[in-house]
Parts: structure tokens; C-alpha cells; sequence
């Protein structure tokens, strides 16, 4: 009797053990961050403020763009054509990529163009695209849109064609049309691909709202970078640049909340739903 | 009604490897009839042609001349008189259980309060009522296949045509399965044509077989084994299992025929 209870006490034990949850995620990121953090902040000192800056001073910069209000019209500037660009992007680029994926004649019409697009260098193109746009809010609104258009349409069209073709067969069997086969079968199998692709679009529409700024009218954020730049406030100038990228990780965050809530099948065959 | 029949079915496959051109003869003027209610196995090597000679039924691939037809009408494409049950259930990993089943019952038409009626009765006749709202990946191999067949069951096909719907099941699941689909068999009485490797699965299960080699029928057996099989261990030891088995055997490895 002893015996079998010690054992059945090791053996829940063993069970307690091996169910020990390693690190959580965020306090892995927070220590990296943190240690970023220090190690810039020492060694940033040291140099001269002019060719570099280091965390303390930019929170200090980033206090007084916020107290000046600054800092909000620049978002709000920023946000406006970027916001509208990107989703303008979205609604294009998935019905096209799917379009282009699941028909041979069009992959043969439309591919090259998308692929090209794809590495068209469209900081030499926005002097035309000012031409035909104007300085405003369309043409950096065009700009975001083609930068983000590509990579969204590109991964949709390769997440078409690797759609298994026993799973359109399964539509097949049971007499689905086409369109029903496209919508029911195709659609949600790319869906992983299609928020990869919304996913790489972020980095991308943010350098294209960047570009936009710097190259026709000099507003938002980019302007924030341009003036610091030239009165040689680099604290300041760091301010919207890591704002930015902040703006990107936290899209990054929403996508995958939102990829997880579209296609929660994706992340329990993963085994990424338990984290 | 539901009788399945080949009538000189060829396909021929182009193949290039390697910069040459192959002609595969897949299939070669294949004729058989699988009678009403009838469960025939196919079976043969891999590479004998089986699996295409059950698509080409299907209508998932074309023939390269001769006909199936069911009931005697000539099949183009696919059709709701045949249910299919792929290899690997290939259930849609985005829907339950129930829903896979519910949306072959929607490609045939079937709406509102029917639909969900149906499809449940099905899952129930293959044992998975409690498990219909889970997604494919939260089921065992065994599930997916159950699921499977209820959904190739559901839209109440003339003939199930079944392409090694066990192979990729542990041993002891295939058996289980074995004995499930036989009792789902006595208690539909649908058509069955089923593809296979396994020699102990089709004597098992069948009334006949068709031993196929290169694309050839080569010979089809009568499988003298009485329906209803309840007890298949009980099967397994009957002399006539043992007999048949042997003499397919045979077939398959010198193409003699031992009387």
C-alpha cells in the first residue's frame, strides 16, 4: 500500500513538474528591451549629441513634443493617409491575389505585373505619381497603398496555388461550383498566407508613409524628422522614428489578434493557442 | 438502385522524366460491375491503377476512352449518386465535424432545419454524436475517417467509393473500422466500391475482388464468406477467410490462380 501511494505522489509530482510553465513570453521581450535600454543609454552618452542620441534624452524630447501638442497633429497628419492607404490596400490586394491564384489564364495575364510591382523602386516613381497626384493627401495616400499593395497580393496568390489540391478535389466530389470552391475552400485555406502578407505589409506601409512624407508636402511625422534633422536635435528626431516602429509592432500585435480570431484552427494545429 | 459499371475504362498518363516523355497506360480497357448493395474491393499493387480506376468513377478524372456508367447511365464529372471517401478524410480543418458533413449536404441543396437533422443522424450512424463540434485536428485518425464517411454517407449516394480509407490507420482502429463499416453496411445496403492494399481488409469486407495488375482486371473472386460478418475474429479463423486469402495471394504475386 505504501508503495503504490509514494509511487501514485512521485508520479503527481512528475505531473506538476513537467506542466511548470517556462518564461512567459512578455518577460522575455521586457528583459531584452530592457537590456536595449541600458546598454544604449551608456554608450550614448559618450557620444557627441549631435551624431547620437540615447533613451533618456528622447524621452525627454518625446515629453516636450507632447506637452507642445506636436506630437498629436503629427500622428494625426501621419495616420490619416496611412490608415486609408493600407486598407485601400487590403480590400485590392486579397481579391486580386486570390483572382490571380485560382485562375490560370489570369496568373498568366496579371503575374508578372504583381511580381515586378513587388520590386518596383517607387521612391524614384513618386515625382510622377506627384505629377499626376498633386502634393496632398491623395498622392501619399497612392504611395502607401502601391508600397503595401504588393506583398499583401503576392502572398495571397502563393497561399492559392498551395492550397492542397486533395481539399478542392473534396469540393469537387460533392458537385461545388467554382465560385463555391473559391470562397468556402480556397478563401479560408490562404487565410494564414493572406494575414502573413497584411503582416509584411505593415513594415512596408510605414516606410511608404515615411517616404511620402519627406518627398511631397513635408507633414506628419517625416516632417518632425525633417526639421529636428536639420537643427541638429537628434533626441528629437529619434522621437517619431522609434513612434514608427512602435506603430508597427503594435499593428503587428493586432494582426495577430485578429489573424487568431479569423482562423483559430490555424494556431490550435499549430499548438500556438496555449501560449 | 446503385450499380457501378466499368465498361473498357483506359486512361493514359503522359509522364515526363527527366527530359523524356512516358505514356503510363493507368488503366487498360478495365470492365466490372459492382451489383446493388454489393461491397467490391479493389485491389492491387500500388501503382496498378485502383485509385485512378475509383476517380475516373468519381468523375475526378477523365477516362481515356470507354465509359462508367450508374444504374446504367453514363457518368460525366461528378455527381451526388456517388459519395466519395478520400485516403486521408481530407476533412476542411476550418469547420467541426458536424459542419464537414453539413457541407456536403449544402453542395446537394439540402437547407434549414433538414441540414443540421442530417447531418447529426449521420455522424450518429458512424458513433460521433458527442464529438460533432470538434475541429478535424481534435479528432484521431479513426474519427476523421468516421467523419468521412458520414459525409459521403449523408448526401445518400447511390454507390460509396472508398480509396484505402483505413491504410493510414494503426492496426487495431482499422480493424475496429472494418467491423463499423459493415455493420454500416448492413444497415444501409449502399453499393461499396472499395480500393485497397490490404488483402485481409478485402476478403473481410468484400463480396468480390478484383485483382488488378498494370492496369489490368487480372481476376475477380467471389469471396465466399455469408453477410452478416458481426464477429470478424470469428471470420478471421473460418477456413474459407484463410482459402480466399491464399488464393488472392496468389493472384497477386504470379498472376496464377490456384483452384
Amino acid at each position: 500500500m505504501v508503495d503504490i501511494v509514494d509511487r501514485q505522489e512521485k508520479a503527481a509530482a512528475k505531473e506538476e513538474s513537467a506542466e511548470r510553465k517556462p518564461l512567459p513570453r512578455w518577460m522575455i521581450t521586457v528583459a531584452s528591451v530592457t537590456f536595449l535600454l541600458i546598454v544604449w543609454e551608456i554608450f550614448g552618452r559618450r557620444i557627441n549629441p549631435v551624431f547620437g542620441s540615447y533613451p533618456s534624452a528622447i524621452a525627454e524630447a518625446f515629453w516636450e513634443l507632447l506637452v507642445t501638442g506636436q506630437l498629436w497633429s503629427a500622428l494625426y497628419d501621419s495616420l490619416r493617409p496611412f490608415v486609408i492607404g493600407y486598407a485601400l490596400a487590403i480590400v485590392v490586394g486579397v481579391p486580386l491575389g486570390l483572382f490571380i491564384g485560382g485562375f490560370r489564364a489570369a496568373e498568366a495575364a496579371l503575374g508578372l505585373y504583381i511580381t515586378a510591382g513587388y520590386a518596383m523602386p517607387l521612391v524614384a516613381l513618386v515625382p510622377l505619381l506627384i505629377l499626376w497626384l498633386g502634393l496632398g493627401f491623395a498622392v501619399k495616400v497612392a504611395v502607401i497603398f502601391l508600397m503595401s499593395l504588393f506583398p499583401i497580393c503576392i502572398n495571397t496568390w502563393l497561399g492559392v496555388t498551395a492550397v492542397p489540391k486533395t481539399l478542392i478535389e473534396v469540393g469537387k466530389s460533392f458537385v461545388a461550383p467554382d465560385t463555391v470552391i473559391l470562397r468556402r475552400i480556397i478563401l479560408p485555406a490562404t487565410l494564414p498566407y493572406i494575414m502573413a502578407g497584411i503582416r509584411l505589409a505593415v513594415g512596408r506601409a510605414v516606410v511608404g508613409m515615411v517616404i511620402a512624407e519627406f518627398f511631397t508636402t513635408i507633414s506628419g511625422l517625416g516632417a518632425v524628422i525633417i526639421n529636428s534633422a536639420n537643427n541638429f536635435d537628434t533626441a528629437t528626431m529619434f522621437v517619431p522614428i522609434i513612434i514608427l516602429m512602435l506603430l508597427a509592432i503594435g499593428l503587428n500585435w493586432l494582426i495577430g489578434f485578429v489573424e487568431r480570431w479569423v482562423a483559430p484552427w490555424q494556431a490550435e494545429i499549430s499548438g500556438r493557442d496555449r501560449e | 438502385m446503385g450499380e457501378v459499371s466499368f465498361h473498357d475504362v483506359s486512361k493514359r498518363f503522359t509522364l515526363r522524366v527527366d527530359g523524356e516523355v512516358h505514356h503510363v497506360q493507368a488503366l487498360d480497357r478495365v470492365s466490372f460491375t459492382v451489383k446493388d448493395g454489393e461491397i467490391v474491393a479493389l485491389i492491387g499493387p500500388s501503382g496498378c491503377g485502383k485509385t485512378t480506376a475509383l476517380r475516373v468513377a468519381m468523375g475526378l478524372d477523365p477516362s481515356s476512352g470507354g465509359r462508367v456508367t450508374v444504374d446504367g447511365r453514363e457518368i460525366n464529372g461528378c455527381g451526388h449518386d456517388r459519395g466519395m471517401v478520400f485516403q486521408h478524410a481530407e476533412l476542411l480543418p476550418w469547420l467541426s465535424a458536424l459542419q464537414n458533413v453539413m457541407f456536403g449536404l449544402e453542395m446537394k441543396g439540402i437547407r434549414g432545419a433538414q441540414l443540421r437533422e442530417t447531418a447529426e443522424r449521420y455522424l450518429h450512424l458512424v458513433g460521433l454524436k458527442d464529438s460533432q463540434s470538434r475541429r478535424p485536428h481534435q479528432l484521431s485518425g479513426g474519427m476523421k475517417q468516421r467523419v468521412g464517411i458520414a459525409r459521403a454517407l449523408a448526401i445518400d449516394p447511390k454507390v460509396l467509393l472508398m480509396d484505402e480509407p483505413f491504410g493510414a490507420l494503426d492496426a487495431q482502429t482499422r480493424e475496429t473500422m472494418q467491423g463499423e463499416l459493415l455493420d454500416i453496411h448492413s444497415r444501409t445496403g449502399k453499393t461499396i466500391l472499395f480500393v485497397t492494399h490490404d488483402l485481409d481488409e478485402a476478403v473481410i469486407i468484400a463480396d468480390r475482388i478484383v485483382v488488378m495488375k498494370d492496369g489490368r482486371v487480372q481476376e475477380i473472386m467471389n469471396v465466399p464468406l455469408a453477410r452478416p460478418r458481426p464477429d470478424l475474429g470469428l471470420v478471421r479463423g473460418m477456413p474459407e477467410f484463410a482459402e480466399t486469402r491464399y488464393k488472392v495471394w496468389r493472384a497477386l504475386h504470379d498472376g496464377t490462380t490456384v483452384h
